[in-house]
């Protein structure tokens, strides 16, 4: 049934669980559809041809309508959209919830291409390779218009925009190959922006990552920075650290400095000078680049510049995967932690 | 005719030609001066015509381009500038003056019993902002070549080196035609209804068309607003859109949805005042319920505010704001639910003349309850992730903006054609370019539909050779779409000439509008109006009050 609908709709493979359940609404809104305009054509046709004209001028009954069948016909509308509300709603909340653990690959879009960037160290262009079985997470910028990231066998899309890092979150489970496309116009070549999605199974995936690990050569982005493929992506971040002289105010050990320190940072809850608490996630740790005087610490001093259109997305993102790595670094001798509270897993 | 006038002309009249606002004073510049609403109505409609049938030209070529999937007959350029011609000249140009420029202007002060339009200046000068800044945008997207799509989304259309400055100067004139014309319609409703003419009795349309004034007021400010900073960002640099000096190039998308949502109503709305008035003269009925038509164009013109959110779902929204523009867009759905049952309900035990403006109204309500339902589906968060910037949000919306407001437009300019001209079109030749705009145009429609759940991204000029046979399905649509519009142009024109005459009231319809004479007289009636009937009344005592 769901193959023959599948079909008769013409849309994509569904290469996850989320891209069925997605399409079962899709079955039954679509279905009601075509069902109430039939109806509707029909109703009228038969008014049409049941009352038609017989005599010139004739003359017709008053008839107004009954609220005992406009109100029923109102609530009855009413009803079967905020059930589909419902429904898709709550699938929407599970698309933009990323569980925990997930691979994480940065995305990095810009005309006319995607990059994908790997933890472990391989990059690739247009290709974007994932295990199946597994939740991975994309994390995206872009480096100069709007684009967005569209993969139809997964019925998922996110606009990838400038200077903020979004994330989309999905969990594969058939090993294929299905294209990727740009679906935010983003100039001449617009329709050129395509990638594809290889999903393979979980050893397959070991095996092609270890051959990538391998073969990663050192390409030079055009702006002449070390791109994450230079090599691991936690140690080519803390090299930008060092290059931005990010060490000194921060530091990685716990101790006290100009700024807070990046250890157990990620994910731990921060209270603001302004009382608000936030999770450090990988946005908040990306705005405080660019921004740091919007979500100053408590305790602190709103003295770090912006680093807005000094470190390339590749750099930051590096950046954020070395503060990550860090969240269980060792405490320099001495130094005793306040309790830092975490996130609970959900 | 008791009811109004006994000063009017029989039906027929041959004793004196009697004077119409058409042959008052012939003179070119009477016409290009005048302060007549009607005249103001077809200024307004020759223009926006001619703005419809260049769009409708974009689109051809559009559409034999991606009869291949490489190129056909453009490169990826001049594609990406007819897209956007296509798009900026239908929406600003045609879809959004059509109905109240043209029909509203003419019908409105007639059908409220008024001599005029409470601004007549301010109403021809609405008319030439819109002649001069359609003149300053299409001058500007061809010789600067605009590429940004109608939507103009920053960060793009900042960095775009296109003409998008002079483009935006011309749709913000533009936007104050739109202003002026609300304004004016909602000083004239309120304040020169005929003596007697309450509220809820107007003729429907004149709600529709109130309902449409208040968005142009309230909202086209807005479009103003993102356009001039657009422009400020484009030509004195600001950086309110750039990231990398602190803007946030998604506040450009809530600016500009927050109009062009509802836009969509500002086309749609007039377009659902004309089907009720066909519905109700063709099937000799009143309205199933009047109030419910007159109400659901108030709860249109007010909750289309609140759902802007619904296309920005995967633009970075948060996952509470998708979910509270998801319901809001869920409780608009209904009033024109609302409007379709009554429209349906309104056939009912009535006596139906099946001639042309019915056709186009029964197609209407097919299209229209399939292109609003699938509004709702990609109004559905889950769905429209899949959906969003596909060629099934582009079938969805072509099928509320052809399949819904030209059908209507259609509809009216039948319907109308013997108030306005005195003369009747060919039933035959209506009947027959029709059945072919209907045809015409699910053809080439329902296929995009299948494109987009195939996954088809829209504002592609390359396509994957896998989509091509619904592509050339669609193309041969808009083939035979066009041959209906010629030939609905060719009978027309062949009917202002030497269409039969039509008398003053050929549909024998108890709207206002029909009262007075066809084409109309100077300062519209010979005696001052008294509306004392009923203008949907067909019953036994109606017949009696108007003949």
């Amino acid at each position: 049934m769901n193959e023959l609908l599948r079909r008769l709709l013409s849309l994509p493979p569904q290469a996850s669980r989320m891209a069925r359940d997605i399409d079962m609404l899709h079955y039954f809104v679509i279905g009601v559809t075509m069902l109430a305009s039939f109806l509707v054509g029909v109703v009228a046709w038969t008014f049409i041809v049941r009352y038609r004209q017989k005599a010139h001028q004739e003359v017709t009954v008053r008839v107004e309508a009954p609220l005992a069948f406009e109100v029923p016909m109102i609530v009855g509308v009413l009803a079967l959209f905020l059930l589909w509300w419902a429904i898709g709603f709550r699938q929407f909340i599970e698309i933009s919830t990323p569980p925990p653990h997930t691979l994480d690959i940065y995305v990095t879009a810009k005309q006319w291409m995607w990059k994908f960037s790997y933890p472990e160290g391989p990059s690739a262009v247009e290709e974007l390779t994932v295990p199946a079985g597994r939740p991975v997470r994309l994390i995206m910028t872009s480096r100069d218009v709007i684009h967005s990231l569209y993969i139809p066998a997964l019925r998922l899309k996110q606009d990838v925009i400038p200077g903020r890092y979004v994330t989309m979150w999905f969990e594969a489970d058939k090993p294929g190959t299905y294209p990727i496309y740009c679906a935010e116009y983003c100039g001449v070549s617009h329709s050129r922006m395509r990638g594809r999605l290889v999903v393979l199974s979980d050893e397959d995936y070991g095996v092609w990552l270890a051959a990538s690990e391998a073969q990663a050569v050192a390409p030079r982005d055009t702006d002449g920075v070390a791109t994450p493929s230079d090599s691991n992506l936690r140690s080519v971040g803390q090299a930008v650290a060092v290059r931005r002289a990010c060490f000194a105010c921060h530091t990685v050990d716990g101790q006290r400095h100009v700024g807070p320190t990046w250890r157990g940072l990620y994910d731990s809850k921060v209270k603001l000078t302004d009382g608000r608490t936030v999770v450090a996630d990988e946005a908040y740790l990306t705005k405080s680049m660019m921004e740091p005087r919007a979500d100053v610490v408590l305790g602190f001093n709103p003295v770090m510049p912006s680093y807005h259109a000094v470190l390339s997305e590749p750099e930051t993102a590096a950046l954020v995967e070395f503060i990550k790595s860090l969240r269980d670094a060792p405490v320099a001798p001495g130094v005793v932690l306040p309790p830092v509270e975490t996130r609970p897993e959900p | 005719m008791s009811a109004m006038s006994p000063g009017l002309v029989p039906q027929g009249g041959v004793l004196s030609v009697p004077p119409t606002f058409v042959n008052d004073d012939e003179s070119i510049r009477s016409w290009l001066l005048t302060t007549d609403h009607k005249r103001v109505g077809v200024l307004f409609f020759v223009s926006t015509a001619l703005m419809m049938a260049l769009g409708g030209a974009f689109a051809l070529v559009l559409r034999i381009e991606h009869l291949t999937p490489e190129r056909t007959i453009v490169d990826a350029l001049a594609y990406n500038r007819l897209f956007t011609m296509h798009g900026v000249v239908m929406v600003f140009l045609f879809m959004i003056p059509a109905i109240p420029g043209a029909f509203g202007n003419f019908l409105v002060p007639i059908m409220i019993g008024a001599k005029d339009v409470a601004f007549p200046r301010l109403n021809i000068a609405s008319f030439y902002f819109y002649f001069v800044g359609a003149i300053v945008v299409l001058v500007a997207m061809q010789a600067g070549g605009l590429d940004t799509g109608w939507t103009f989304y920053t960060p793009y259309s900042v960095q775009s080196p296109s003409a998008v400055v002079p483009t935006l100067i011309g749709l913000f004139i533009v936007g104050w035609s739109s202003i002026l014309t609300g304004l004016n319609f909602i000083v004239t409703i309120h304040t020169m209804r005929a003596k007697g003419l309450g509220w809820m009795r107007m003729p429907l349309f004149v709600w529709s068309i109130y309902g449409t004034s208040i968005i142009q007021v309230l909202a086209t400010p807005v479009l103003g607003l993102a356009v001039a900073l657009v422009a400020i960002d484009h030509g004195l640099d600001w950086g309110l859109f750039d990231p990398a000096r602190g803007g946030d190039p998604v506040l450009f998308q809530h600016l500009f949805w927050f109009y062009s949502h509802p836009a969509v109503y500002i086309m749609i709305l007039p377009a659902m005042g004309v089907v009720t008035e066909v519905v109700c003269t063709f099937c000799r009925k009143n309205p199933f319920s009047y109030r419910a038509i007159a109400y659901s164009s108030l709860g249109i013109a007010f909750v289309g505010f609140l759902t802007w959110g619904h296309h920005m779902f995967v633009a970075g929204l948060s996952v509470f704001d998708a979910g509270a523009f998801g319901i809001l867009s869920m409780l608009v759905g209904i009033f024109s639910a609302i409007k379709v049952f009554t429209w349906v309900g309104t056939m009912y035990r009535g006596s139906i003349a099946f001639k042309t403006p019915l056709l186009y109204v029964f197609t209407f309500l097919f299209l229209f309850v399939f292109g609003g339902m699938t509004g709702i589906a990609v109004a559905t968060t889950s769905l429209d992730v899949h959906w969003h910037d596909t060629y099934f949000v582009v079938a969805h919306f072509h099928f509320i903006m052809v399949g819904g407001t030209l059908t209507a437009y259609l509809a009216g300019l039948h319907y109308w054609f013997p108030k306005v001209t005195g003369r009747l079109y060919s039933e035959r030749w209506g009947m027959l370019a029709a059945a072919l705009v209907s045809a015409g145009f699910f053809v080439t429609f329902f296929p995009q539909f299948l494109l987009g759940n195939a996954g088809m991204p829209r504002r592609y000029y390359d396509y994957p050779p896998e989509y091509q046979t619904l592509h050339v399905i669609s193309t041969v649509g808009s083939w035979v779409l066009a041959s209906g519009m010629i030939l609905t142009v060719t009978y027309l024109a062949w009917a202002l000439k030497s269409g039969k005459r039509a008398g003053n009231n050929p549909w024998h319809s108890a709207s206002y509008e029909w009262l007075t004479r066809s084409p109309p007289p100077p300062h519209n009636f010979d005696d001052t109006p008294a509306f004392v009937s009923d203008p949907y009344d067909y019953t036994e005592t109606g017949r009696l009050s108007h003949e």
